[in-house]
C-alpha cells in the first residue's frame, strides 16, 4: 500500500494542467498513466529517439503541445509520477494498479479522474480486417511511430479529426486517396454561426479542408462508407453516393465518428451518470467546477464528455483549484470563474460541431445483420437484433443475452454501437436502452501478476 | 507483405527479433505492432474464428493486438517496445 492524499489519473492535458496546479499550492500528487511518456493521445509524444519536430508532429498546435509536455517534465521531481501504469479497480478510496506485471494498491482522500477518450466507432462490414483502423489510430500510427497506416489511406467518417488525419498523411508523403465525410455541406454551413465564436479553431479546419483539395486529394462529402473489401486484408472501400455505390481500391482504411468519452474509472467510483445529447452518450455527470456527484471524485477532460485538448487543461485545472477549496484552501476564486467562462464558449463551439458533423442516425437501420458489432466475442447485428427479437431491450441484459460487449475490450469498441442497434431493432430512442456498466477489472489482467508486499 | 508503411525516422538502430521463430527486424522506438506489421500483415488471430486482426486502435483499449513473448508474457503490440531479441510469437486463435 503506498500513496499520497490526491491522486490524478491519467497524464493528458487535463492530468498534467491539475497535477501542475495541486503542486503550486504546495501539494504532491501522484499522477498515474497508461501510456510510457504522457501527453495524452492529442499531444502523444514519440519515442525518446525519434527527431522530428513539435512543428512536423503537431502542427498548429506544436507550442501548446510542448508546453503541456515542458510542464510534466517540470513536475516530475515534485509529483509522484506513474507511467505505463493501468488503474484496473477502484473501492473504498483505494484505486488498484498494475506495472510491468506488478500489482500494487494506491490510496487517495481525493482524486482527479482524467481519463480521456477513443474514437466512436459505427461498424460497416470488413472493419475487422487487417488493414482498418481508427482515426486516432492512425494518427498514432504516423505521429508516435513515424508510419503510415498503409500505401494507399482511405480516411472515413467524420469529425474534426477526419480532416485533421488526412491533412497529415498527405503532407507526411502519404498516399491518400480520398476523404469520405459522412455530413453534407448543409450541416456545415448550418453549423457556421455556433463555430464562429471560435474562429481560430474553425479557421483551421477549413484550412485542412482546402489543403487537402488544392493538393488533388479528393473530398466527398454527404457520403456513407458502406463496406469494406478484402480477403485476408484491405482491398477497396466502398461508399454509397446519391444511392450508387462506388468502389475505390486502397490498401488502408481510417474511420471513427468523432469520439466516445473514457468512462468506466468513473462508472467503478459510483460517480452518478446522466444521459447527454449532445454526446449521445452516458456520461458521469459534474458542476460546473468540476466535482462529480461523490464526495473527493472530480472529473475533468474528454473522460467526462468531448470538449477537445483545449477544454481539456483547462478543465484539469479547474478541477484542482476546485479540489483545493475543498479541502480548505484558500485558491483564486477568479481564476475558477474564468475557467469556468471560458469552457462554457468551448461547449458552444462544442455544439456547432456536432451540427457541423452530426451523427448518422439512419447507421443502426442501414446496418446489415452480417456486420460484425463486437470484434472480441464476434457478436453480429443480427445476434443482436435476435436478442432484441427475444423480448430484451436493455443493454445489459442484452450483454448477458448474447455477450456482445462483453469481451477483452468491455465494450469500448462496440457498446455504442450495439445500443444503437438495440434502440433500432427494440423501436426506442438511443436514451432509452440503458447505460452498459463497467466491470472490474476494466482491462484484461495477465495470469501471473505478482503483488507489492 | 507488410501492413504499415514507414514514411519517416528511418535513421535508428536495428534490432533483432523473431517472429514466430523466423528471424525478422526493427528499430529502436518501434512498438511490437509496428515492428511486425512492417514485415508481415497480421498480429493474431481472433477469438472464435481464427480471422487474421491487426489492432485496430493503437492506444490500448481494443485488445486486438496482444501477442505472446518468449519468456511467456501476453502483452499489447501496440503499448510494449521492441527490444532487442524478443521471441514474439502471434497465436492463431481458436476456429468455430
Amino acid at each position: 500500500m503506498s500513496g499520497q492524499d490526491v491522486v490524478i489519473v491519467g497524464a493528458g492535458p487535463a492530468g498534467i494542467r491539475a497535477a501542475q496546479t495541486l503542486v503550486a499550492y504546495g501539494l504532491r500528487p501522484s499522477l498515474i498513466d497508461e501510456s510510457l511518456r504522457g501527453g495524452g493521445q492529442i499531444y502523444r509524444r514519440q519515442p525518446e529517439n525519434f527527431k522530428r519536430s513539435a512543428k512536423a508532429l503537431y502542427g498548429f498546435e506544436a507550442s501548446k503541445a510542448q508546453a503541456v509536455h515542458a510542464t510534466l517534465d517540470r513536475l516530475q521531481k515534485d509529483i509522484d509520477y506513474r507511467p505505463q501504469t493501468l488503474v484496473w479497480n477502484s473501492e473504498q478510496h483505494t484505486l488498484d494498479t498494475l506495472c510491468d506485471g506488478v500489482a500494487e494498491q494506491v490510496r487517495y482522500r481525493q482524486l482527479i479522474v482524467a481519463t480521456g477518450a477513443t474514437d466512436r466507432i459505427l461498424p460497416v462490414p470488413g472493419w475487422t480486417l487487417p488493414g482498418v483502423y481508427s482515426l486516432g489510430a492512425s494518427q498514432i500510427a504516423l505521429k508516435f511511430q513515424g508510419c503510415a497506416i498503409g500505401e494507399r489511406v482511405v480516411f472515413a467518417g467524420s469529425g474534426p479529426l477526419l480532416y485533421l488525419v488526412a491533412y497529415q498523411y498527405a503532407k507526411a508523403g502519404a498516399q491518400v486517396v480520398a476523404v469520405l465525410d459522412s455530413s453534407p455541406l448543409s450541416a456545415q454551413a448550418r453549423a457556421l454561426p455556433a463555430l464562429l465564436g471560435q474562429p481560430a479553431t474553425l479557421a483551421k479546419g477549413l484550412y485542412y479542408r482546402a489543403w487537402l483539395t488544392a493538393h488533388g486529394v479528393a473530398v466527398h462529402q454527404g457520403v456513407a462508407l458502406r463496406r469494406i473489401e478484402g480477403e485476408r486484408r484491405v482491398s477497396a472501400a466502398v461508399y454509397a453516393a446519391d444511392g450508387q455505390e462506388q468502389v475505390l481500391p486502397c490498401d488502408a482504411i481510417a474511420f471513427a465518428h468523432a469520439l466516445r468519452s473514457e468512462t468506466q474509472l468513473a462508472d467503478l467510483l459510483g460517480c452518478d451518470f446522466a444521459w447527454s445529447p449532445l454526446n449521445r452518450a452516458w456520461l458521469p455527470t459534474r458542476d460546473a467546477a468540476g466535482r462529480s456527484s461523490v464526495d473527493g471524485v472530480y472529473l475533468a477532460g474528454d473522460g467526462a464528455g468531448i470538449m477537445g485538448a483545449d477544454a481539456a487543461e483547462m478543465a484539469g485545472e479547474l478541477a484542482a483549484l476546485t479540489l483545493l477549496g475543498d479541502i480548505g484552501y484558500t485558491v483564486d476564486r477568479t481564476r475558477s470563474l474564468a475557467l469556468q467562462q471560458r469552457l462554457e464558449a468551448i461547449q458552444r463551439f462544442r455544439r456547432g460541431l456536432e451540427t457541423a458533423f452530426p451523427f448518422p442516425e439512419d447507421w443502426a437501420a442501414r446496418a446489415p445483420d452480417e456486420v460484425m458489432i463486437c470484434r472480441c466475442e464476434e457478436i453480429t447485428a443480427g445476434d443482436i437484433r435476435q436478442t432484441v427479437a427475444q423480448g430484451h431491450w436493455e443493454i445489459n441484459r442484452v450483454k448477458a443475452m448474447c455477450r456482445v460487449g462483453m469481451g477483452r475490450c468491455q465494450g469500448r469498441m462496440c457498446g455504442l454501437a450495439a445500443a444503437e442497434i438495440v434502440a433500432q431493432s427494440s423501436g426506442r430512442d438511443i436514451s432509452g436502452v440503458g447505460r452498459l456498466r463497467g466491470q472490474a477489472p476494466i482491462k484484461p489482467l495477465p495470469f501471473g501478476v505478482e503483488t507489492e508486499r | 507483405m507488410a501492413l504499415l508503411k514507414r514514411l519517416a525516422e528511418h535513421d535508428r538502430d536495428v534490432l533483432p527479433f523473431t517472429l514466430d521463430g523466423q528471424a525478422a527486424s526493427g528499430l529502436r522506438g518501434d512498438t511490437l505492432l509496428t515492428a511486425v506489421l512492417t514485415a508481415d500483415d497480421y498480429l493474431r488471430g481472433s477469438d472464435f474464428s481464427a480471422e487474421p486482426r491487426a489492432g485496430f486502435c493503437l492506444m490500448g483499449a481494443c485488445q486486438d493486438c496482444w501477442v505472446r513473448l518468449g519468456d511467456g508474457r501476453r502483452v499489447r503490440a501496440c503499448s510494449t517496445l521492441l527490444e532487442a531479441d524478443l521471441r514474439v510469437s502471434r497465436e492463431p486463435g481458436r476456429r468455430p
